[in-house]
Order: structure tokens, then C-alpha cells, then sequence
């Protein structure tokens, strides 16, 4: 087991060696610091013949479970992240975006290596504390909660959230299954955007809606960028990673390509992916 | 590392800290009572979401039980006829108060278990202290057994027991009994975190200690009447059981018929119960909670 991550790591490095050296701007105060970080991501029920007598025989052999797969998803990232830095980070599908905005959320514990924040960063997110039985009232009070507010602060912000998230009326009071995906969407965006953080992390999709609420919310991420002391976004829409980022990471297969300003490393990306 | 073997380092001379590290304990019990309100607000809208695909709603928080009770009651009431020598009118109320409470540690078991694994999503989204949610199933689990209780003290008063001052002993028994599922509780959910077949296994455990836990028979009448009277320690190892000692010890307090029959016609002292009861619930409470917080830091990877 110890060997297999050991063999893995070594592989990864030699990937890294091509990879850019980091280099420290000592006339700028760290904000986020992620040194070596590899994750990996443990699925279980994948494969295996899936029948008793298979599994038995496993057992008496004393192998390990067949349906349990390793993924391999950050491969020794380092970078520094300084104050008042708005990074992109860009890759394909599968390149290790999303999981590396975790492991920097201190959500996934790294394997080896290790991520420094100052502050605690948050992904902009809470989807996952919503339950879709409950009615749209009960589910900002919750989802409020869940990111760490009080019962007075939730009070506070509430019409707030009710007022940007623009439901129409008497929606509020309805579970939240009967909603439409973007009125569901544009609630959860509301919930999640009501506190502000000192590391702010924003994966892809979150604007959705129509044009009138993208244009509301892209606002609304500005107002929160300028709160927080960094900010990481995720996303496909280039555009959107111009407009709001002074740097970017390019990802491939959980190792980091490129680092640089954001027009150069844009421009690179797009020519590697246009072939 | 690759040459630059002083990042940690410069990432801690800016006192940057690991994002993924364990909180002191002292800090991580503040966090955990911050969140109280979301523990609370979570356990409510779960318990409100449980049953809003079915007709009767809230009321199969009452139904269940009542119908568990009832099945017992016609199996070991009535077929096998296990009351020894428990009056009639007692057996009754004697059986649906040991279901009822047994039911609330034996969901807060098998809740704790699955508390982390089925929501994998939420611990991967946000940041707060992972025992939040083995301490808010104990809560769903918690809230449940307040309703039942309604349900209990209406059969109690049916089968004519009397109304007594005794009934505020039911009060701390139900404390103890609480702090003792939250500590079990969290001991399952960090195996149960890391370890997915102990789903497929608590079934079984839980209802063995049912069966040994004196809930459908009378315990003191069962070490009275059969072989085993002759080893008495079998009957102290059964009686320092925290499922019977909480049991009895509501049974004691609710049932003014029980308390007469243990007491005078059985002779027996019980007050060693009430030791046996808070030595559970502390102890309990103390090393789920430290067993949980170990691993705080590895939740969530899968």
C-alpha cells in the first residue's frame, strides 16, 4: 500500500520536474501556500466479479477489495497564492480543478504535502446542506447555519437572500423540489453568497440563470473578491477567467502546466487545446 | 523537495496554517458549540423530511413504535408469554417502556453509523467540526423519542398507573441516557466512516443485545425462575448492561406497580442502578467523543 503511493509519488515528480519551479515574491504577504500537495481520491463498488463466491475467496486469500480504485487526482501541485491575487485555474475535464479547490478548503486531506491558508478558505457552495423536501424559507435558514452564521446573522440576512435570489412570489414557501433548476440554482447561489471569506473559492457553474441574474451575480462575485484576501475561480468560459483573474494555473492530469499572468497562460492553453 | 524544500517552512514563518489539520481540542469543542443552532435546525428539517412522501406524515412517528410494541406484545406476551410472574396490567406498560427507550439507543447506533457516510457530499462541501452530525442524528433520534413519549405516558395512565412525583426521575435517566447514545453514536460513526460492513453487522449485534438487554422479559424474574440462578454472576454482568440500566431505570420511575413488585415482592435494591447509570453515560460520552475527534481530520476522503 505505502509502496504503491511511494511508486506513484515518484512518477508524478518525474512529471514535475518539467513543470515550472515555484518561485518566492518576498515583497508580498502568502495568503494561501500549497507545497508537494498529491490527493487521492478512494472510490469503492468499482469492478470486481460482484459475487459472493468471488468475494470470499478475496477474503481467504487476504487480497484487498478488487472494487476499491485509487484515483490519483492532484500529482505534487505547488504554488503560492498572494494577498488580493484573483487566480483562474483552468484544465480539461477530469484535470483536478475541483479537487484541488477542496484540498485548498481543507476538505479532502492530502495524502502527502499540505496546503497553508491564512484564514479559512470557503468553496462557494452549499448545495450539499439543502434538502429538497424543505421549503425555500427553511432551506436559506439552514444552509446559513451550515456555513457557520448565528441564528441573529441569519435574521439579518435574510430578506437579502430572498430579495436577490428574485423568486417569484410565494415560492419561498414551497418545498424545494417544485422549483424550476434555475430558480433552485439561483436560490443556492443567494444562500452561498451571503457571507463573505478571507479565501474565497468559486468552481464552474455556479453562474447560471438567466442572462439578467449572470450579470447580477458576476456583481455579486466582485463585491465578495474584494472582501476576501484571495480568490480562486473555476472555470470553461475563458471569458470569465479574463475578466476577473490577474493570474491563472493550467492543470493537466493533477500537475500544474503552467503559472503565470492570465493573458499568457490563456493564450497557451488555448493554443494546446485548439489542436 | 524538488528544490524547493522551504515552502512549508515559509508558509508557516507567515504563520499560514495547514487547512486540513486537526483543531486543539479545546477550540474544536467551541467550534461544536457554535454550530448548536445548525444541529439543532438539522436534526428538525431531517425529521421533517423523513416522512413527506407518506400520507400520514408525522404520525408514523408515533405509529412505529406503537406498532413494534405491539408486535412484541402479541409475540411475547401473548404466544410465548414471557411476563414471569409480572402482573398483567404491569407486563403491558412494562413492555412498551423497554421498547421504546431501547428503540431510541438502538436508532442512535445505527443512525451514528451512516452518519458520516451519507453525507459525504455535505463534508466535502463545507468546513465545520465533522462530529456536528453524529450529534445531529442523536437529535433526530432525540426529538423522535419525545413524541413516543407522549404515546408512552398515555398507556402508562391507561393501564391505571398512578401519576407521581417519581416520574421526574424519568428526567435524568433520560439525560444519561442521552449522553450515552451521543458517545456511542460518535464511536459508530468514525467506525462506520472508515469501515462500510459494519452496516451489514448491527442489525445482528443490536438485536442480540435487544434479547439480552431484559426489554421483552423480566430480567430479575428470569435469574429468579430458571437454571441460571445458580450463577449469580450472570445476573450482575446482565444488569451492569447499559441498555437494561437505563430501561429499568424509566421503568422504576414510570411504573409505580413495578416499582412495588421489584422492591417488595422480589426484594431487590436498585439504587446501584443509578451508579452503573452514570458510569456509562460519562464514561461513554468521554472516550466516543475523543475515539471521534482522532480521526477528525480524515473524514470525508472515503
Amino acid at each position: 500500500m505505502a509502496d504503491a503511493v511511494k511508486e506513484k509519488r515518484k512518477v508524478s515528480e518525474e512529471l514535475f520536474d518539467s513543470a515550472p519551479p515555484v518561485t518566492i515574491d518576498g515583497t508580498r504577504e502568502p495568503i494561501v501556500v500549497v507545497d508537494d500537495l498529491h490527493i487521492i481520491y478512494r472510490v469503492y463498488g468499482a469492478g470486481g466479479k460482484g459475487n459472493a463466491a468471488s468475494a470470499f475467496s478475496r477474503v481467504l486469500r487476504r487480497e484487498h477489495r478488487p472494487t476499491m480504485k485509487e484515483v490519483h487526482a492532484i500529482r505534487g501541485l505547488s504554488f503560492v497564492a498572494y494577498k488580493g491575487d484573483a487566480i483562474g485555474v483552468i484544465g480539461t475535464n477530469g484535470s483536478g480543478k475541483s479537487t484541488l479547490l477542496k484540498a485548498i478548503a481543507g476538505l479532502l486531506p492530502p495524502e502527502s504535502g499540505g496546503v497553508y491558508t491564512a484564514g479559512q478558505p470557503s468553496l462557494l457552495g452549499v448545495n450539499a446542506a439543502l434538502m429538497n423536501d424543505l421549503t425555500g424559507e427553511r432551506n436559506i435558514v439552514l444552509g446559513c447555519l451550515a456555513m457557520g452564521m448565528s441564528p441573529d446573522e441569519v435574521k439579518a440576512k435574510y430578506d437579502e437572500i430572498v430579495k436577490f435570489a428574485g423568486l417569484k412570489e410565494g415560492f419561498i414557501q414551497l418545498p424545494m423540489r417544485a422549483y424550476s433548476s434555475g430558480m433552485g440554482s439561483r436560490l443556492r447561489f443567494a444562500i452561498a453568497a451571503s457571507k463573505s471569506h478571507d479565501v474565497l473559492l468559486i468552481d464552474e457553474a455556479l453562474a447560471t440563470g438567466d442572462a439578467k441574474f449572470r450579470r447580477k451575480s458576476a456583481k455579486k462575485i466582485d463585491e465578495l473578491r474584494e472582501e476576501a484576501g484571495a480568490v480562486f475561480l473555476v472555470a470553461h468560459q475563458l471569458d470569465s477567467i479574463k475578466e476577473m483573474c490577474n493570474r491563472v494555473l493550467w492543470i493537466d492530469e493533477g500537475t500544474l502546466v503552467m503559472d503565470g499572468d492570465t493573458d499568457t497562460v490563456v493564450d497557451a492553453y488555448s493554443e494546446a487545446t485548439a489542436k | 523537495m524538488n528544490g524547493h524544500p522551504s515552502l512549508a517552512e515559509f508558509a508557516t514563518g507567515f504563520g499560514l496554517k495547514q487547512s486540513a489539520a486537526r483543531p486543539p481540542l479545546g477550540s474544536y469543542i467551541r467550534q461544536l458549540w457554535q454550530r448548536r443552532h445548525f444541529i439543532w435546525a438539522f436534526a428538525s428539517a431531517k425529521n421533517i423530511a423523513m416522512y413527506t412522501e407518506s400520507r400520514l406524515g408525522q404520525v408514523w412517528q408515533v405509529l412505529t413504535p406503537l406498532l413494534n410494541a405491539a408486535v412484541y406484545y402479541l409475540i411475547f406476551g401473548l404466544l410465548l408469554n414471557t411476563s414471569r410472574g409480572l402482573p398483567h396490567n404491569t407486563f403491558i406498560p412494562f413492555l412498551v417502556t423497554g421498547v421504546f427507550l431501547f428503540t431510541f439507543t438502538q436508532r442512535s447506533v445505527n443512525s451514528g453509523a451512516k452518519s458520516v457516510g451519507d453525507n459525504l457530499s455535505l463534508i466535502r462541501a463545507l468546513h465545520f467540526p465533522r462530529a456536528t452530525l453524529p450529534l445531529a442524528y442523536t437529535i433526530i433520534e432525540l426529538q423522535q423519542l419525545l413524541v413516543s413519549m407522549v404515546v408512552l405516558f398515555l398507556i402508562v395512565l391507561g393501564f391505571g398507573e398512578p401519576l407521581t412525583l417519581n416520574w421526574l426521575l424519568l428526567v435524568p435517566v433520560l439525560l444519561m441516557q442521552l449522553l450515552f447514545n451521543v458517545g456511542i453514536s460518535l464511536a459508530l460513526a468514525r467506525i462506520g466512516a472508515f469501515n462500510r460492513d459494519i452496516q451489514q453487522l448491527l442489525p445482528f449485534l443490536l438485536r442480540t443485545w435487544l434479547y439480552f438487554s431484559g426489554i421483552i422479559y423480566s430480567l430479575s424474574g428470569l435469574m429468579k425462575s430458571s437454571k441460571i440462578h445458580h450463577h449469580p454472576w450472570i445476573g450482575h454482568i446482565l444488569e451492569a448492561n447499559p441498555a437494561y440500566v437505563y430501561v429499568e431505570l424509566s421503568r422504576l420511575s414510570l411504573l409505580g406497580s413495578y416499582r412495588t413488585y421489584v422492591h417488595q415482592k422480589l426484594n431487590e435494591p436498585t439504587m446501584h442502578l443509578w451508579w452503573y447509570g452514570v458510569a456509562w453515560a460519562v464514561v461513554m460520552f468521554l472516550v466516543g467523543f475523543w475515539f471521534f475527534f482522532r480521526a477528525e481530520e480524515r473524514y470525508g476522503r472515503g
